[in-house]
């Protein structure tokens, strides 16, 4: 009964809270005289503030304060931090609120402090802030050919440049049969996650002691970040995260405005609470993605992809958050050799200051976007040597391993059978029909598309010397403690965090499955630095590979120190002492036992055990994985192209994933689904603009568009097993995968639906006016 | 999120709405909200009051007569959308109501707030023009009508006077072998009209068309006729060579839109698609 636990599907224990309105959520927090923030940000992209009169403000009835920049400044309180830190990287400093000069339209200018909402937000109107405005540079790759300067600290407006290769890539696209070159998009995103940013901050004047409750993914790296943004000593610091709302990312980092609410609570000496509109959201919430690169790939007549060479522009806003220069580098670059046995890679990446938001992590960060460059450029291929795009798939896949794959360039893969994945798929759908149906269409005037996708990425960040090396602030391990209580109840706390990922569930599998027990025996704490042991949260789908495994390790010795107490229970030598199903024995005599909930009541009241056996029931555990695990699978998308108005429909989505060890089959299935529908709405729908004075013409869901249920189709799914070596779970991480694989093969559907017009690329997203143009052979815009 | 300070009524007649926005200046009609509330959450809209008429009850319902069918300015876009009396009339409005926005939208929003609001977009005003709505407005001198072709003046902008509420919405009655069809095609967003157009057809005895009336909605900065395409299938069988031919002049002299989503090129180009499929399928009703 009880080893059946992992892998079966449990119904998520956070749902009956979440869904019938009874989370709590950051800005369900109400402490006694609490006061409210607001924030005034800047409507232009670049700008120099002459001055700012709070005056009026502050006469107004309800205002408790205002805050600018210098005000922060005058505090001591240092500019927002840089986590990873690459060779050479120029940081322009990046203060709570502007001091001289606005770098992007909401950028944060001066806070409001008040006794309601909405008098903090009335009072934002009477602040006078004298601009002169400056001309913006808005675009990754033209910020570095003599742009508006974001930063004086980087010429050129480079934040960074990072270059990684394998073999020769130069050579092999010399000697390649055919070379195939391609400016390829990665349109700017906007994360959106359903819960906006909040914060309470609540700095207690008689022990200066400072809790800030917020929207966060990571509690101990907020913590660490924040003590060493503002100098608020870490051990007087508890960082909560409640309930949230979903991240994406987008809520890993140490934002502006929970720091402002820190100084507004201390000169206050009163709780003050901020929560994000969501037009705020759009604007003041770091943005996903947005590359330019030129792509260059070499191929044998039969196939074969020799060379690929990349130049990359990362657009990274107007200030580098706190993990954005890892993005583009260490989880794009050295994962362009995909799923391939691609020998010679070469990548290059400028890292570039623009007047636009700050771009960070969103899900799947850097991986999307290596594989929608590799994944076009596979369909290049096909295109070019007329093979169908399975074909060539097939041909360059790396055959199956059990451990161990080194790539051409900095990474190792852990297993993986990408062809069986493929396989698999193509049975699933009958891939054969499926092209034959898309011929008979063709000739009735009806445009149907067939688009493959087949991926590898990186998560389980992350074996901490790796991390370290590659320029990590933090270490990346992860913690757990496993704490039984006398009458046989577990309590986990786990230093990664749930915002939609189910670890109350999933964690508590774990345990229940190793203790004999019942998952409803088992509660799992998470989001509070003064209850869970540091760790280091959720992002890069990490926190099963990691943040589980620790879980499994620590109940692991759990188990040991009970088999201690067990063994003079039993009267046994220790050697002989097995724990199955729940129940210590000795080997070869399972009638005479003592079960877990014994032990656990003996561990805390002893009756058998002599008094030099340690007493307590509860272990802890560090993980620090041997190497990242690296998930893997192969996605198709059918569609259907109105040739009248362009107007693509999704009618078809499949996908065969590899995630490893799966702890609970629903919740890998939902991650699964959501993560399809977000990189469907990067494929077809969501678009943010900027006009070229840094103005954010996509900014609120009238004009930016999220993919909805309606406009999806039911999606077919199935998985192969490879474990993870890397971890004793053996599992890879589950939360980006969709999103990866799907912007792509979406993308090869709709150009695979357009080939009778000879269509060979269309830049995402994949708009009405778009195609139609590209049909209809007019410019594409 | 929070709108500036205004005040608020809730008058219970007509009458007595009327009063309050000649009392209040910069005062503005509250109905369904769902475009003047987010504008004065976002503080584009500063109303010093708001005269809020969904306790006028009278304002909501849907009446059918020989002479036509009367809908109240208060009814839902969900009721319009369910209603069988307005399907089995005018088809084309049940359309529009049903491709309003999402079921929330639909839920509280209704006909007279859109029409008033008059946003470039919208749907109803495209089927408004094509069916030859005609709206009655009460103030302070008491009710006159508007015909809808007299109604929609620009973007966000109507023949209504600022204190004059829009109360009912008359569509003419049935005639003998006509029909109506609306065919959107959405801004993915917002679900707003890119283009929308509403084709109303009459034939003759001989199955020709004897008239035909083309409103549009989202091409340009407000709802509007495609009289050119009207024209070329006056007199015309309605095949779907005649109909594709009249559709390509639909766009004929419209100042089309160009922004984010689509260019005026794209617009104009979507009118011509929607306006043959909506010619088609109101072709195919009236036979």
């Amino acid at each position: 009964m009880a080893t059946q636990i992992i892998g079966s599907t449990v119904k998520r224990r956070e749902d009956p809270r979440l869904i019938t309105g009874n989370g709590k959520y950051t800005d369900n927090m109400t402490l006694p005289h609490m006061a409210y923030m607001a924030i005034l940000r800047s409507p232009h992209a670049h700008a120099r503030i002459k001055s700012i009169d709070a005056s009026k403000a502050k006469k107004l009835a309800g205002v408790l304060a205002v805050f600018t920049g210098k005000d922060l400044k005058d505090a001591g309180i240092n500019p927002l931090p840089v986590g990873w830190l690459l060779p050479e990287i120029k940081i322009g400093p990046h203060p709570a609120l502007a001091i001289d000069t606005v770098r992007y339209v909401g950028d944060g200018v001066a806070a409001v402090v008040a006794e309601d909402r909405a008098t903090a937000k009335d009072a934002l109107d009477l602040i006078d802030v004298d601009y002169e405005p400056l001309p913006a540079n808005v675009d990754g790759e033209k910020a570095t050919q003599g742009a508006p300067q974001v930063h004086a600290e980087a010429a050129n407006n480079v934040a960074f440049y990072f270059k990684i290769g394998g073999g020769d890539a130069d050579a092999a696209l010399k000697s390649a049969d055919g070379v195939i070159k391609q400016r390829i998009l990665n349109q700017r995103l906007v994360p959106n996650a359903m819960e906006p940013r909040a914060a309470v901050a609540h700095y207690e004047p008689a022990t200066g002691q400072f809790t800030l409750y917020n929207t966060n993914q990571n509690p101990h790296i907020i913590r660490v970040l924040f003590a060493l943004t503002t100098g608020h000593p870490e051990h007087k610091t508890r960082v909560v995260a409640p309930d949230v709302g979903g991240g994406f990312g987008s809520k890993i980092y140490l934002y502006a405005d929970e720091i402002v609410a820190y100084l507004a609570s201390k000169t206050l000496g009163r709780p003050v609470k901020w929560t994000e509109e969501r037009s705020e959201n759009f604007k003041a919430t770091t943005h996903g993605r947005d590359h330019i690169s030129d792509v260059e790939v070499g191929y044998k007549k039969d196939g074969t992809i020799t060379a690929l060479k990349v130049k990359t522009w990362a657009n990274q806003g107007a200030y580098l958050s706190t993990f954005a220069p890892l993005i583009p580098t260490f989880l794009y670059a050295p994962m362009l050799q995909g799923p391939y046995t691609i020998e010679n890679v070469f990548c290059e990446v400028w890292g570039t200051y623009t007047n636009t938001t700050p771009v960070d992590a969103y899900r799947g960060a850097g991986r999307p976007e290596a594989t929608y460059l590799l994944e076009r450029a596979v369909d290049l291929v096909a295109g070019a040597v007329e093979m169908d795009p399975a074909d060539v798939r097939k041909k360059n896949l790396i055959p199956a391993f059990k451990e161990n794959y080194k790539t051409c360039m900095a990474y190792v893969y852990d297993s993986g059978d990408y062809p069986a994945e493929l396989e698999k798929l193509l049975k699933m759908v009958d891939y054969p029909k499926l092209r034959r149906e898309q011929q008979a269409a063709r000739k009735q005037g009806k445009y149907i598309g067939i688009g493959l996708s087949t991926y590898v990425e990186i998560t389980g960040a992350a074996p901490a010397q790796v991390a370290v090396s590659l320029g990590a602030g933090a270490a990346l391990v992860e913690s757990a403690l496993v704490r039984v209580m006398p009458t046989g109840k577990v309590q986990v706390m786990t230093g990664s965090h749930s915002h939609g990922q189910g670890h109350e569930t999933t964690f508590a599998q774990i345990v229940a499955d190793q203790l004999g027990l019942n998952v409803e025996d088992v509660e799992v704490m998470h989001g509070d630095t003064d209850k869970v042991p540091f760790g280091a949260g959720t992002y890069g789908s990490r926190s099963q590979p990691v943040g589980g495994a620790a879980v499994y390790i620590a109940t692991q010795r759990v188990i040991e120190r009970g088999k201690k107490l067990a063994t003079h229970m039993l009267e046994a030598a220790e050697a002989d002492v097995v724990f199955e199903g729940g129940k210590y024995f000795v080997q070869g005599s399972p009638s005479k036992a003592v079960s877990f909930g014994e032990v656990a009541l003996e561990a805390h009241w002893p009756r058998k055990v002599p008094a030099d056996v340690e007493l307590g029931l509860e272990a802890s555990a560090f993980f620090n994985p041997a190497n990242f695990t690296f998930p893997a699978g192969a996605h198709l998308a059918v569609v259907e192209v109105d040739p009248d108005t362009g107007k693509v429909d999704l009618t078809r989505y499949a996908a065969v994933d590899d995630v490893g060890k799966v702890i609970n089959p629903m919740i890998v299935d939902g991650q699964l689904h959501g993560g399809v529908a977000q990189g469907v709405g990067q494929a077809l729908w969501e678009n943010t603009v900027y006009d070229e004075n840094g103005q954010l013409l996509s900014g609120s869901f009238m004009d930016y568009a999220m993919p909805i249920a309606s406009n999806l189709p039911l999606y077919e799914n199935a998985r192969i097993e490879t474990p993870s070596p890397v971890n004793p779970l053996g599992a890879k991480g589950a939360g980006e995968t969709g999103t990866i694989a799907s912007t792509p093969a979406v993308a090869n559907a709709v150009i695979d639906a357009l080939k009778p017009f000879g269509v060979k690329h269309i830049d995402l997203p994949l708009t009405s006016e778009k195609v139609w143009r590209a049909m209809h052979s007019r410019v594409v815009k | 999120m929070f709108p500036a300070k205004f005040e608020y009524y809730a008058p219970k007649s007509v009458k007595e709405a009327v009063t309050l926005l000649a009392k209040n200046k910069n005062a503005k009609i509250l109905a369904g909200g769902h475009s003047l509330l987010p504008a004065m959450k976002l503080r584009l809209a500063e109303p010093s009051a708001l005269v809020d008429v969904g306790k006028i009850k009278t304002l909501a319902g849907i009446k059918s007569a020989k002479s036509g069918t009367t809908i109240g300015a208060l009814t839902t876009h969900a009721t319009i959308a369910a209603s069988d009396a307005i399907r089995n009339h005018c088809p084309a409005i049940s359309e529009a109501a049903a491709a309003i926005g999402d079921w929330q939208v639909r839920n509280r929003g209704t006909i007279g707030g859109s029409l008033a609001h008059a946003d470039p977009a919208a749907d109803y005003p495209a089927v408004m023009l094509a069916v030859g709505a005609e709206f009655t407005a009460v103030g302070a001198k008491g009710a006159r009508k508007i015909k809808a072709g007299d109604f929609f003046k620009g973007a966000l902008t109507t023949a209504l006077k600022p204190n004059e509420v829009l109360t009912q919405i008359k569509i003419p009655a049935h005639q003998p072998s006509s029909g109506c069809a609306y065919v959107k095609f959405a801004q993915p967003a917002s679900r707003f009209a890119i283009v929308g157009v509403c084709a109303w057809v009459k034939l003759d005895a001989n199955r020709n068309v004897e008239k035909a009336s083309i409103g549009v909605t989202g091409a340009c900065a407000n709802a509007t006729r495609a009289r050119a395409a009207e024209k070329a299938l006056e007199g015309k069988k309605p095949d779907d060579a005649a109909i594709k031919a009249a559709a390509a002049h639909s766009s004929d002299g419209m100042d089309c839109l160009s922004d984010i989503h689509a260019s005026a090129e794209y617009r104009a180009h979507l009118v011509s698609v929607m306006t043959e499929r909506a010619m088609k399928a109101a072709v195919e009703r009236a036979k």
